[in-house]
């Protein structure tokens, strides 16, 4: 690692009213991984997008092996070496794997030589893929998987990743790991972009943290604790949820043998689920998105209606009772998709308070709305959760989605509810709103609420959970207590390696 | 009633005849809306083809000039709504209703001078072997020259879709526009040029109203043609042999319905008048059952955020 692929010196970008780049320097090895920390908002993906070309810097200079290095579109940059797994996928669901790929490509050879090349590469990395499947119909993995092997068919230099495990199954990441580690042996450097800090520590060489636009410290990730990271990334000390001792009291909800069909065609039907959650305690829901965990929401927001005597809330059959009812009576939820499900996008914030808190903050009589009062518990949110927004009559959509994900979750803790039933509670927040979060839930279950928090975070279920179990296939596993649980035990109740059986053709 | 007067080879070669305009129109809104634009102004490209078509046809005698220039100012009208809607980022739905209105306003206004006027006639071919076969070759094979360009037209657009990296880059654009521009496709760029070629077919499908079909000028002519391709290229669920079939099937019947007419048949004129509408869209819709949908990003405005 003693030669220098790629050399960053100085870069900076700013765009009107922010500075997304500062002065930012620092050297990427040969074969190394490198791992780029940083909370959301800290310039990570401006930083990348600028080395792949889709952003021109300000100032600053990028030296490749020696030469000076100024992509001006990411074709110059593919050409140079240079190869990018996307956060979001950049994949196009009505076209096939092998058409996918093609378009990642600079020359791409004849469909059918491309189709063979696409197996046996994938074959070498254990991540088989069939070249002629439509992407639409595949799995988050298996979505992953094609953005990578379109990467690995250019024979990059340097692959750039950003968060490329948050989809993916513990079992998942281990295969996706040994496939980095064996193209970091091959020479090939990565940049590895992700604020999970313990797969930083287990993958990467070396890691430069940025925060605010600025590199504000670099060290090598096996011999620096999650903890430190952690606080460099944020920039003060972090504060770790505290939980109260607790007295879990009698059960508050229940779901007995629950059968739910999925009323979309592509989700998951629930099958024979069962679970209770006691008052004062949290139970958590694992598993790999698109396993029920929708559907299971729905089952208690009162969306998809069923059997009244399978869902009971304090002993009370509710399954045919509908979303407003159960609101009145104290289960409240918080779904995972902020813009068009927790929150409508084009309505301000006051008028998002009013959609989900006019039942339980009496904002409403006969009728009638209550802006004033509506506003009121906006503002009351807004100050409660630090929701970073000139005030409560902007729009949903102008939020980021860190704030808005505060915003919403705010919503429904203020509520005072009996049950709280959260998806995904800090996807896409950062590490010290994450903590508010957390905190904020156990506060609500030392007073007496019950919740079932339902995540992919498996840190997260573990910190703030009192039991666990796991979706898979839209089966619910028996829940066990998170003290003493192990990463393989949760692997297995996860339900293993996804279709990496299955792909095997 | 006399069917008897239906002539049945005439009839095809009518079909073909009162078919080429709407193909030539939908086609070209096909490859539009497979780049992810939704462009409303169909009809007023062809109203606008039509106009510039018969004016410089009649002004140097030539059809073939004609045609070009129908093209040209189809072309030139699309390019309208480019700058409306990629580079000033307006709502497509709002400027393609636009489009239309100013495409019909603006014919009316070239047009004036030229109601009542005979346009140079555009002669048929005569393919050599091919146009001798009896019954098929008059029916089939005896044709003017912009009738079979429509038809190379929807063949063109099939491979070009299907075989080439081009059409696999306009799909992709259509599908996902900010996923193609993070692997760095000139997504503007692209579709302008489809637009482009949008407007240039529904020129030329205006001006084989105006130099073929009816042959003369009057104002709005086109009579919602522009409209019938639009929901072609849905039903045919952007499919351009689907679009060829269900052009010749509204022809078809169009034809047929007006000879049902003159036999005097005893089913209402009304009824008659609205078939070709009614068929066309049953079958569309019988056929548009599988699984294939709208491209992703149509009618979405792109941005490039970077």
């Amino acid at each position: 690692m003693s030669d220098i692929l790629l050399s960053l010196r100085g870069l900076t970008k700013a765009y009107p009213g922010v500075v997304a780049n500062d002065n930012v320097s620092f050297d990427i090895g040969t074969g190394e991984v490198h791992a780029l920390l940083g909370e959301n908002g800290a310039g990570k993906s401006t930083l990348v997008k600028m080395i792949y070309g889709l952003v021109k810097p300000d100032s600053g200079t990028m030296t490749l092996r020696g030469k000076a290095f100024t992509p001006a579109e990411p074709r110059a940059a593919r050409a140079d070496g240079i190869a990018m797994v996307f956060q979001h996928f950049s994949l196009f669901d009505a076209l096939n794997v092998a058409e996918n790929i093609a378009l990642g490509m600079e020359n791409p050879p004849p469909m059918r030589d491309l189709a063979a090349r696409i197996r046996e590469v994938s074959e070498t990395y254990g991540l088989p893929l069939d070249p002629y499947r439509t992407v639409g119909d595949l799995s988050a993995g298996e979505r992953q998987r094609v953005e990578i092997i379109r990467c690995l068919l250019q024979d990059p230099k340097l692959l750039i990743m950003d968060e490329p495990t948050s989809v993916l199954t513990p079992q998942e990441v281990e295969i996706l790991f040994k496939t980095l580690r064996k193209l970091s042996e091959e020479g090939t450097a990565i940049l590895y972009i992700s604020h999970k800090l313990e797969e930083i520590r287990a993958l990467c060489d070396h890691a430069t943290v940025l925060r605010l636009g600025k590199n504000v410290g670099e060290c090598v990730p096996s011999e620096t604790s999650a903890r430190d990271m952690a606080e460099l990334m944020v920039g003060t000390a972090l504060k770790t949820p505290t939980r109260a001792g607790r007295d879990m009291g009698d059960v508050a909800l229940e779901i007995v043998a629950l059968d739910a069909k999925s009323p979309s065609a592509f989700g998951t039907s629930l099958k024979s689920v069962s679970l209770s959650v006691r008052k004062g305690e949290v139970l958590g829901i694992g598993g790999v998105a698109g396993n029920g965990q929708d559907e299971l929401l729905a089952v208690l927001s009162g969306e998809i209606l069923t059997a009244a005597g399978s869902v009971k809330l304090h002993g009370r059959p509710i399954g045919q009772t509908g979303p407003t009812a159960r609101r009145a009576i104290g289960l409240l939820t918080a779904p995972e998709e902020r813009l068009g499900h927790a929150a409508a996008p084009d309505m301000s914030l006051t008028e998002n308070a009013m959609l989900t808190g006019s039942v339980r903050e009496n904002l409403e009589s006969r009728g009638f709305l209550k802006w004033r009062a509506a506003q009121g518990f906006a503002e009351k949110i807004i100050e409660a959760f630090d929701v970073r927004t000139p005030g409560p009559n902007n729009a949903a959509r102008s939020l980021s989605g860190g704030n808005l994900q505060k915003f919403v979750i705010g919503r429904e803790v203020l509520q005072r509810p009996e049950v709280l039933v959260v998806n995904q509670p800090t996807w896409g927040v950062d590490a010290s709103a994450a903590a508010a979060i957390r905190q904020a839930i156990l506060d609500l279950v030392a007073k007496g609420s019950a919740v079932i928090c339902i995540s992919q975070d498996l840190d997260e279920l573990m910190e703030i959970s009192d039991r666990f179990a796991a979706l898979n296939e839209g089966r619910l596993s028996e829940p066990r207590p998170t003290t003493g649980l192990t990463v393989e035990e949760i692997g297995l109740m996860m339900g293993g390696a996804h279709g990496m059986e299955v792909a095997h053709v | 009633m006399d069917l008897s007067q239906i002539n049945p080879i005439l009839l095809v070669a009518s079909l073909m005849v009162a078919a080429t305009p709407i193909l030539l129109a939908a086609i070209g809104e096909l490859v539009v809306e497979r780049a992810g634009v939704l462009n409303l102004g169909v009809e007023g490209m062809m109203i606008t083809g039509a106009i510039c078509g018969f004016a410089v046809a009649v002004e140097t005698g030539s059809p073939w000039l004609g045609f070009l220039a129908a093209a040209i100012g189809g072309a030139a009208l699309s390019f309208l709504f480019v700058i409306l809607t990629q580079f000033a980022l307006a709502n497509q739905v709002a400027s393609g209703l636009a489009l239309t209105l100013f495409g019909l306003g603006l014919s009316s206004l070239l047009g004036q001078s030229y109601v009542g006027i005979k346009p140079p006639p555009t002669p048929d071919l005569h393919i050599p072997l091919l146009s001798d076969i009896p019954i098929l070759g008059p029916v089939v094979f005896s044709h003017d020259l912009i009738l079979y360009l429509g038809i190379a037209i929807v063949a063109g657009v099939w491979a070009l879709l299907k075989f080439t990296r081009a059409g696999l880059i306009l799909r992709a654009v259509g599908e996902n526009h900010d996923a193609a521009h993070a692997l760095g496709y000139k997504v503007v760029r692209i579709r302008v040029m489809a637009i482009l070629f949008g407007g240039a077919c529904a020129g030329l499908g205006g001006a084989y109203i105006s130099l073929v079909r009816v042959p003369q000028w009057t104002e709005g002519m086109t009579a919602g043609v522009g409209w019938i391709a639009l929901a072609l290229v849905v039903f045919a669920s952007w499919k351009p042999w689907r679009v060829l079939l269900g052009a010749y099937l509204f022809g078809g019947i169009t034809v047929l319905q007006l000879n049902l007419q003159a036999a005097g048949v005893a089913i209402p004129v009304e009824y008659l008048a609205m078939s070709p509408y009614v068929i066309t869209i049953v079958v569309l819709v019988i056929l548009s059952a599988d699984k294939s949908r709208a491209p992703g990003s149509l009618g979405r405005i792109f941005h490039a955020t970077s």
